[in-house]
């Protein structure tokens, strides 16, 4: 039953990325990359971020953190 | 003639050595046990709103948690050249809750009131640089005075020859004990906590484990444009309630909160990261989520650094997080007895929220106020609001030293 509710956002999300026409980037084009502010991971300070909202907010994860574990609040 | 002649063969010995030096430590790897980064994170929250769970749905929800984590990272070379991590991470936090004081109002001193929480986490991660892949392990703990948690986790990262493309699989197991402290006026002889009683201060833990298979792909599609697919499947079994969490039903009666056994949730995430121009960077994100309690939910969020210089940037940020409670919620005095569960736990129920503000970060090449061995210093403030009256603030300052 979930996995048939999940069916749209999943498709979507995969055409996005079968739609990108990647191209090769050689290591010294990457200057933009590998520029702090484009890491793809969660950065640190959003560490308590991340935690405030797993436990006010009935969702979490997909987020690159923690599923589960460490507090009785979620 | 001689004069030159010696000019040159200096200069060429000159030349050779300094050739030789770059080869040398091109194909030089450490041996020795060395700090990568240190990380220290402090952070004030604080909330209030006015749907405590504790209270039944009703009542103020003021919390100040003031949080602390210092990360260390250690890096070495193995003799077959693999590649050695290890990430040390202690946390703790301090926290003080008018709502859980609620638990046993006659003593304002119920456990949860005022707390305690300790996190210590180690991963150690292996990386075969010529095989482009890495394994890892993690071990994490966490305890507080009604809470204790026991995680394990094992990943495996393989990047693409050309490091344009990166998959990531992790397997994470968390062995959790709930201690069953029930409100003040539900205690009876056998519950533990009752004034008097030869068990008043021995509770009895309840266990609750979490499962989870976590996927990641990373690819990067041009110079400016890189994405991130996230992927997780989590199964949670054993007492997913919380025992002082109150439930008033229609006709006045009192028990707490009672919810299924399991939970099986799927969130799906997508993160897009874009430099636009030479200042301005977009970092996009959403998620879906889905659990079998009927939780739907959607976060959206972006984020839009400005490179006032190049070792100077602004961020201010947005998210957007709407969910569809779970089907066992009713508000305070709206459930009845014949109901298989009920919970009157605002966080579970129907809402939006945003979620906005500012970060700032610095990374100038000479340190920090000049100090070499700062070698970044993030400032970040966001304001919560949701649409069931509850708001938050949140201030985190992480400091990076080398």
């Amino acid at each position: 039953m979930i996995l048939k509710n999940i069916r749209i956002p999943f498709v979507i999300i995969a055409t996005t990325i079968a739609l990108c026409s990647c191209v090769p980037v050689k290591e010294y084009q990457k200057s933009r990359l590998n520029d702090g502010e484009m890491e793809l991971s969660s950065r640190q300070v959003q560490k308590t971020e991340q935690n405030f909202q797993s436990y006010r907010e009935g969702a979490s994860g997909a987020n690159g953190g923690k599923t589960g574990g460490g507090c009785g609040c979620n | 003639m001689k004069k030159i002649c010696l000019v040159v063969v200096g200069i060429y010995i000159h030349l050779f050595a300094a050739f030789s030096q770059t080869t040398d430590s091109a194909n030089y790897k450490p041996r020795k046990l060395k700090i990568d980064e240190i990380n220290f994170v402090s952070s004030y929250y604080h909330q209030d709103g006015n749907n405590s769970a504790v209270t039944g749905g009703i009542g103020i929800e003021s919390l100040h948690d003031y949080a602390n984590i210092l990360e260390v990272k250690l890096s070495k070379y193995d003799k077959y050249k693999y590649k050695h991590e290890w990430d040390g991470t202690i946390g703790i936090d301090y926290y003080t809750s008018a709502s859980s004081d609620n638990i046993d109002p006659h003593t304002v001193s119920s456990p949860s009131h005022e707390d305690v929480r300790f996190y210590p986490s180690l991963t150690h991660t292996i990386t075969n640089e010529k095989k482009d892949f890495s394994v890892g392990l993690t071990a994490s703990y966490s305890i507080e005075s009604d809470y204790q948690s026991r995680g394990i986790a094992a990943n495996f990262t393989k990047t693409s020859h050309d490091k344009s493309r990166e998959f990531s699989a992790k397997a994470q197991a968390y062995f959790d004990e709930v201690r069953i402290i029930l409100p003040v006026e539900l205690r009876n002889a056998t519950t533990g906590g009752l004034y008097g009683a030869p068990n008043e201060h021995d509770y009895p833990w309840l266990h609750r484990n979490s499962y989870s298979s976590s996927f990641t792909l990373s690819q990067i599609v041009n110079q400016r444009f890189q994405l991130m697919l996230l992927f997780d499947l989590v199964y949670q079994e054993g007492f997913l309630s919380l025992p002082f969490h109150r439930i008033y039903f229609k006709d006045s009666s009192e028990t707490t909160e009672h919810l299924p056994s399991t939970r099986f949730k799927i969130p799906i995430g997508l993160r897009a990261n874009y430099f636009l121009g030479d200042r301005f960077i977009i970092r996009a994100y959403y998620r879906y989520y889905q659990d079998d309690w009927g939780l739907v939910a959607h976060t959206a969020d972006i984020e839009t650094p400005i490179k006032i210089t190049p070792f100077f940037s602004i961020s201010p940020f947005y998210r957007f997080y709407t969910q569809k409670g779970i089907r066992y919620f009713a508000p305070y005095r709206e459930h009845v007895e014949s109901d298989e569960y009920y919970s009157s736990n605002y966080d579970l129920s129907s809402f939006n929220s945003h979620f906005f503000g500012v970060g700032f970060r610095t990374m100038p090449p000479k340190g920090v106020f000049g100090i070499p061995e700062i070698t970044m210093l993030e400032l970040r403030y966001g304001h919560y609001i949701t649409t069931n009256t509850l708001y938050a603030d949140v201030i985190t300052l992480n400091v990076r030293f080398k």
